[in-house]
């Protein structure tokens, strides 16, 4: 047993990856000591406005973060909380809360398969297999599962760079991530987008289909040094 | 006979996102109306029309409304748009392609109500309706349909689209409050009820998509006309999601009161040739589930809860009889495992044990008596939490069990068998190879340790104990 009274931090095990123990609880970073590429500033800033108190904007702060660098890293969670001068210990707390916040490096092509229970009735649990076989090695992609995506009429589904494409076979895997690799629209012929409703008797004559929805491009700065992507 | 269509009248005409096609329909014509109004007078109209919430729980819009405190107070308008109480995705179509729809009634139902701000919560996942509705508000404050002095009048209405990130709790109404106030998604304790202290602890009413794009119909047809259709304690219509083994799963808008045969068979087409309704959530994976006896019962919120059940956000699962009950009670106990957020001990602990019993039984590790105690854990749940996700998940398992017991025993009498066999087949073989004079575990054994298999007393002994069931069946049954 050590006599000294200086407590060495913890990293035992239980704590979120996210959480950086060796470091002061609540420190505001200063604006004149972070890095800040200004279009994040100003779409924070732009969040903030919006409403009555500015903390409100911390989750549509943090996506924009996570846009831009790929992954809420702690710089990125340390440029979020500098604009909105909360400590980064708060919205650690916040992403490691939400699904779509990732708080590890991922793929930049989001490919979220839901297997909840209408899925997974209509084979999605092969389904998932199916793409981490195709694409689980690959580091473009971050393959998991997801909950249920509200979309069971298209139950098998997924959620490719956030455009719903189903009912998928698994024949489908494969163009699939080709269309995803070449940038190209996402298998259009399943894109939820199109579909019309099911009920026969909503429309009172034959629309035709609604257009094809094309993926945002997912924006990523280049990799700081040292940075595993 | 054809079904009356409030929600979906041509909910696929081209252009019915935009500003112009929803006005040339009739669009705002509503909201215009309201506003010549005195809030009083819209709330009574809403309150006349008896409609009830359609987010799950089912209560009176109107009333809700009412229990605002009036007067000069910053209040707060939220439309719950996260959408994920698995099998549900009628918002989803509602926002897509009616965006206008919602915040006519949203609009009308905050001048009702006497507030100036308001926000939809949509969640995260639905990119594309985040982007419609981006797009039609700023259409909206354009036309002066939002903002300072609507069309004029002496009354202001802010409106914020906000994007969840992932979260089913945020679904629940104060788990949603402290998403959007930029925090995790814990709900809180109740009361206050947000009416009283909500959203940056003002009064705050919550409303689903669905209730409160029903609202300009209801002002369209008059309060009167809206309650006559329905039945006396569900009044209007109800857009239905049907999913799982059905074979034209979609939504569907149907007057309440509806037998639900009707739906699950005559709408969508009912389970796959030569396959028969097993069991069925009547509303979302929360709902205790039904079985194929069940068909009859009209789809209304009284009727289904006297069956011992709910209408929840009107979401439909059917599970044909191909299915074991077993994997379907796995899934769903798993997904509210996830979702918990962790606050309450009853829900973090419970739903976590339950999955883990549910497991023990699918690898043959489980005896009858693990139902018991399964049941007992749903049992402690139960209303001992905060808000209701334990409960969502305590209810479908707890019917789950009470409703195929048989079938869950047998599974558990199978997988045990199989496990035995596994097991004293590996006794067995570990067994001839001892017997051949294989070190065990890396010990060599003495020669003669091991007689053959067929005179040894140790391998006598374990045939006989796993032959025996535990004693532990014998208590259970």
């Amino acid at each position: 047993m050590s006599a000294t009274p200086e407590r060495t931090p913890s990293t035992g095990s239980g704590w979120d990856d996210a959480a950086d123990v060796t470091k002061g609880p609540a420190e505001i970073p200063d604006p004149q000591s972070v890095e800040m590429p200004q279009a994040l500033r100003a779409e924070i800033e732009g969040h903030m406005r919006l409403y009555p108190d500015p903390t409100s904007a911390a989750l549509p702060a943090l996506a924009a973060a996570q846009r831009l660098h790929g992954w809420c890293s702690p710089e990125a969670i340390e440029q979020v909380a500098c604009v909105m001068q909360v400590t980064p210990a708060s919205l650690a707390a916040v992403a490691t809360f939400y699904d779509m916040l990732e708080t590890s490096p991922v793929g930049r092509h989001s490919v979220y398969v839901c297997t909840n229970i209408s899925c997974s009735l209509r084979g999605a649990d092969e389904l998932f297999e199916d793409f981490v076989k195709a694409a689980g090695d690959d580091p473009e992609f971050n393959v998991r599962t997801f909950e249920c995506l509200g979309a069971c009429d298209i139950a098998p589904m997924a959620s490719v760079d956030g455009v719903y494409v189903g009912p998928l076979e698994r024949s489908d895997v494969q163009p699939l991530l080709d269309d995803v690799r070449a940038g190209r629209a996402v298998l259009p012929e399943k894109q939820l987008a199109r579909r019309l409703v099911a009920d026969p008797e909503a429309n009172s004559q034959q629309f035709p289909e609604h257009p094809v929805q094309n993926a945002v491009p997912v924006q990523m700065i280049e990799a700081p040094q040292g940075e595993q992507r | 006979m054809s079904r009356r269509m409030l929600l979906f009248a041509d909910i696929d005409e081209p252009g019915l996102a935009t500003r112009a096609v929803y006005e040339r329909r009739g669009g705002y014509e509503q909201l215009r109306r309201a506003l010549t109004m005195e809030p009083e007078k819209v709330l009574a109209e809403i309150e006349g029309s008896g409609l009830r919430g359609r987010g799950g729980a089912g209560f009176q819009t109107g009333r809700k409304i009412s229990f605002l405190p009036k007067g000069e107070i910053r209040k707060y308008l939220v439309c719950n748009a996260d959408e994920s109480e698995p099998g549900t995705f009628k918002d989803r179509e509602l926002m897509q392609k009616c965006p206008h729809m919602l915040i006519e009634g949203l609009a009308i139902a905050a001048y009702a109500a006497g507030i100036e701000e308001a926000f939809i919560y949509i969640r995260g996942e639905y990119v594309l309706q985040a982007d419609v509705l981006d797009a039609a508000l700023a259409e909206a404050k354009q036309a002066g349909y939002i903002g300072e002095k609507v069309l004029g009048c002496d009354y202001s209405l802010s409106l914020v689209v906000h994007r969840g990130a992932g979260a089913y709790i945020c679904g629940e109404e104060t788990g949603l409050l402290d998403s959007l106030e930029g925090k995790r998604g814990n709900p809180r304790l109740k009361p206050p009820f947000p009416a009283i202290q909500g959203l940056y602890q003002g009064p705050t009413l919550i409303n689903n998509v669905e209730t409160l794009s029903t609202v300009p119909s209801i002002l369209k047809l008059g309060s009167e006309d809206y309650a006559k259709l329905g039945t006396e304690t569900s009044k209007g219509t109800k857009l239905v999601s049907i999913s799982g083994h059905v074979q034209r799963p979609g939504n569907y808008e149907v007057e309440l009161g509806m037998p639900s045969r009707e739906i699950i068979y005559g709408l969508a087409g009912g389970p796959p040739e030569g396959r028969k309704v097993k069991c069925w959530f009547p509303g979302g994976s929360s709902a205790p589930v039904l079985t194929g006896d069940d068909l009859d019962i009209p789809y209304d919120f009284d009727s289904l809860a006297k069956a011992g059940s709910m209408l929840g956000s009107g979401a439909i699962i059917v599970v044909d009889d191909a299915t074991p009950i077993l994997d379907v009670a796995l899934k769903v106990a798993k997904f509210y495992r996830h979702e918990s957020c962790g606050k309450c001990t009853p829900c973090r602990e419970g739903t976590n044990w339950t999955v883990k019993m549910l497991e023990r039984i699918q690898q043959g590790e489980a005896t009858p008596i693990d139902l018991e105690i399964i049941a007992s854990v749903c049992t402690g749940i139960i209303g001992n939490c905060l808000c209701v996700l334990g409960d969502a998940m305590a209810m479908p398992i707890g019917s789950i069990i009470a409703k195929f017991r048989p079938e869950l025993e047998a599974s558990i009498e199978q997988a045990r068998t199989q496990r035995e066999a596994e097991l004293s087949g590996s006794i067995a073989s570990e067994y001839a190879l001892a017997a051949q004079g294989a070190p065990i575990g890396g010990v060599p054994q003495p020669a003669g340790a091991y007689p053959p298999a067929s005179e040894s007393p140790l391998l006598a002994a374990t045939a006989t104990m796993l032959a025996e069931p535990p004693s532990s069946t014998a208590e259970a049954s």
